[in-house]
């Protein structure tokens, strides 16, 4: 057999795990791997990006929105350093991403080498696996595990630090393929007596309620969810990872939970008598003081994730195994079951939410554009088979929250890590990665300024992102809370910020920036009418605000609607 | 330690691969939890390939159970355990060095040995070195002593070694349990 370099041997193993993607940034310890992926254009489509942040987290909207393994391919020292903020926020929301970044040649390792870092030192507290190769024998087999790894039980990201001497040395390559490692269980086995408790739990309740997570959507059991849910008539809601896990107008789905999320579901944990999370966390959030929270029910717990459960709260049934199948088990012996009143009950908080919370964010009149009202039309617009991006903050909230979902894996957002800067790559990624959809960004003038080199690849690359900025000239979510908890003392919260528009134009993308409604139907028109990159900026209201809230820390009963 | 007296000292056992970089990612398990690892041993096992950490950190249930789910969550821990001292046969081993003219001019030698059940290792005209295995009370209970009467010129002790009581190591049941597993996953 032919000897290949151990860059070659890189690219094979990505193809045969079936990578057509790279998002990447080269370097002087990636060149080889470079040189070799010249061969490799009709084979491997790199995205150059502008920065290796930028480069993870499109990573990991292309994982998202399409639920393979996104790839990133940096160089060592900085390159890898600036990789580090995806690689967490994929650990946090379990992305399926494989970071791989050049290392310095063997023989310097160690010595503080010209752009070295201790990557695996770095990144093993927020990877799922991280591994140094050091030689082209190794690269099949770290490949084939790293994909192996980042794809099954609860995803998460790896890193692959290859040296140069790895990536220059020959191999006589042969494709690796790996479904078994005897120290990992990616799904543990369900117990059958776990399944029986469950259900047995939920057919005794009279106000079950599910919590559903990402979980859901990450083992694919959107199905299985919708029928479960329906056999025994059992209201849902959704963290903010797990939104569209059920479409909007499904009569189940009650909304969404936590901090920012609708008054019905979060009053109603504390009401129900069985609450079934599935999928989810019970992340700080979505649970406010856990002192406080659901104490009144017996709590089922589903997760893939042996250490999840218990770790917030103490769970009543844990039923671990693979939600696909889990939500089968315990569906087969629920009684079919009618929770009328129940459910009703959830109507007048919506009711509620509508006259004082979002009649006022959507259809208001006079005075400034409104982030709710601007996400609300242009989700309208643009119909619920779009995906909606977001970057953190005011607009993340607005956007999720008013944005329709008209079937699943339409949400990329920075959950758990909360990154700033995470929305325009991000965006690129889902675009990529999910070519026949349209891709809405939703995005502050803080957070847009933290990756807005980005749009030199959405030049490059031409990448159809229609870029919403949310622009208030403040980094609107702590002035929200300076507004609140803080006297109103707006520490470093105001922005003077550029021209936006022009900086957009520089990179030949084609926007608008409106501050009346009509001007915002007719750049909303223009958008939708064109194909390609937009940018739409939106001067909304500097002051305003995300409601309902729960306080951080209080009981999630405890929300603030602001003024009544 | 604060609030020491309510806490308990566990004794969590992990086997693992033998990988490069694995004592990191379980200590900063630990580390994150704010926990003191009191002593840490590490060795081949029984199974070959397979290496077993025993560490002591005093903290509470609560905090045990959920810092050794996440220690067992790592892709190449096999299993992780801990147990509370009345589940373990332990040990730890002290070596003592102690100046021989001393030690000679004291007398009561040969009284010491037998009440710690200690032992000679090496002497020379200028030091001996005594050994002593016991539990941390015992061995700390002859430094003492030897520290009092005529000084201990060196003194170190080893992590604690533990055994479970019960009969054969539960990693053996888990791995044929895993092997059973795969075969059944490949015939289906």
């Amino acid at each position: 057999m032919n000897s290949i370099s151990g860059s070659e041997a890189l690219l094979e193993s990505l193809i045969h795990e079936g990578v057509d993607t790279i998002f990447g940034y080269p370097g002087g310890q990636a060149i080889p791997i470079y040189d070799a992926l010249y061969d490799y254009k009709d084979r491997l489509n790199h995205i150059l990006v502008r920065h290796e942040q930028g480069a993870t987290h499109a990573a990991q909207g292309y994982a998202r929105v399409s639920g393979k393994v996104g790839v990133t391919l940096v160089t060592s020292g900085p390159g890898v350093a600036n990789t580090i903020t995806g690689i967490a926020d994929a650990m946090m929301d379990s992305t399926p991403i494989v970071v791989i970044a050049g290392q310095v040649p063997d023989n310097l390792l160690g010595t503080d080498a010209f752009q070295e870092v201790d990557v695996i030192g770095v990144t093993q507290p927020i990877s799922k696996w991280a591994y140094q190769v050091r030689s082209a024998d190794e690269i099949a087999w770290a490949v084939a595990r790293a994909f192996y790894i980042a794809s099954t039980g609860r995803p998460g990201p790896v890193v692959l630090d290859v040296t140069k001497t790895a990536q220059s040395g020959k191999v006589a390559y042969q494709p690796h393929k790996i479904t078994y490692i005897r120290s990992y269980i990616p799904k543990p086995d369900w117990e059958p007596e776990r399944i029986a408790q469950a259900a047995a739990l939920i057919n005794q309740a009279e106000k079950p309620f599910a919590i559903v997570g990402q979980g859901v959507i990450l083992g694919n059991a959107e199905s299985e969810l919708l029928a479960f849910l329906r056999k025994a008539d059992i209201p849902a809601a959704t963290t903010m990872l797990g939104l569209s896990a059920l479409s909007s107008d499904e009569p189940l789905n009650t909304g969404m939970l936590g901090m920012h999320g609708n008054i019905a579901p979060n009053l109603k944990t504390n009401e129900c008598d069985v609450l079934i999370a599935i999928g989810m966390r019970f992340d700080d959030r979505v649970t406010g003081d856990l002192t406080q929270y659901a104490k009144q029910a017996k709590i089922i717990h589903f997760d893939i994730d042996l250490a999840e459960i218990n770790k917030n709260v103490t769970v009543d049934v844990p039923v671990i195994g693979d939600a696909k199948e889990t939500l089968v088990e315990v569906g087969k012996l629920l009684n079919p079951n009618q929770h009328t009143a129940w459910r009703e009950s959830f109507k007048p908080h919506w009711e509620r939410e509508r006259q004082v919370v979002i009649q006022k964010e959507l259809h208001s009149k006079e005075g400034p554009l409104r982030m709710g009202e601007v996400v609300h039309k242009v989700s309208q617009a643009v119909g619920n088979k779009a995906i909606v991006v977001t970057d953190v903050g005011q607009n993340q909230m607005m956007g999720v929250r008013y944005f329709s979902y008209g079937q699943t894996r339409s949400v990329v957002t920075s959950g758990g890590l909360g990154t700033e800067g995470f929305g325009l790559p991000a965006a690129m990624g889902a675009k990529i990665g999910a070519p026949d959809r349209t891709v809405c960004l939703f995005v502050g003038d803080g957070g847009l300024q933290m990756t807005i080199q980005e749009l030199g690849t959405i030049m490059q690359s031409k990448i159809d992102v229609k870029i919403i900025l949310l622009n208030n000239n403040y980094l609107g979510m702590v002035r929200q809370w300076q507004e609140l908890f803080w006297h109103e003392r707006y520490s470093h919260t105001e922005l003077q910020n550029p021209d936006f528009l022009k900086i957009a134009e520089a990179y030949h993308i084609p926007g608008r920036s409106v501050s009346t409604r009509d001007e915002l139907d007719a750049a909303i028109r223009e958008m939708t009418s064109m194909k390609g990159a937009y940018f739409l900026e939106a001067n909304v209201e500097n002051k305003g605000m995300v409601y309902p809230m729960v306080p951080a820390g209080t009981a999630v009963t405890n929300i603030i609607l602001g003024d009544e | 330690m604060n609030n020491m007296e309510k806490k308990t000292l566990y004794t969590v056992t992990i086997f693992s691969e033998n990988t490069v970089g694995l004592l990191n990612q379980v200590t900063i398990i630990f580390a994150r939890r704010g926990l003191n690892i009191e002593t840490l041993s590490v060795s081949p096992s029984a199974i070959s390939g397979i290496h077993k950490f025993t560490i002591t950190t005093f903290t509470d249930k609560a905090m045990i159970t959920k810092v050794v789910k996440q220690i067992d969550k790592r892709v190449d821990i096999v299993k992780s355990y801990y147990n509370t001292d009345e589940d373990l046969v332990f040990q730890e081993i002290a070596l003592y060095k102690l100046a021989t003219n001393k030690l000679l001019e004291m007398g009561s030698i040969e009284d010491i040995i037998r009440r710690y059940n200690a032992r000679i290792l090496d002497m020379t005209e200028t030091w001996t070195v005594l050994e002593k295995t016991g539990h941390y009370d015992e061995t700390q209970a002859l430094f003492k002593e030897l520290s009092e009467k005529i000084g201990v010129l060196q003194f170190i002790r080893s992590g604690r070694v533990a055994i479970t009581k019960s009969k054969v190591e539960r990693l053996s049941d888990m791995l044929a349990a895993m092997e059973a597993k795969l075969n059944r996953d490949k015939s289906v």
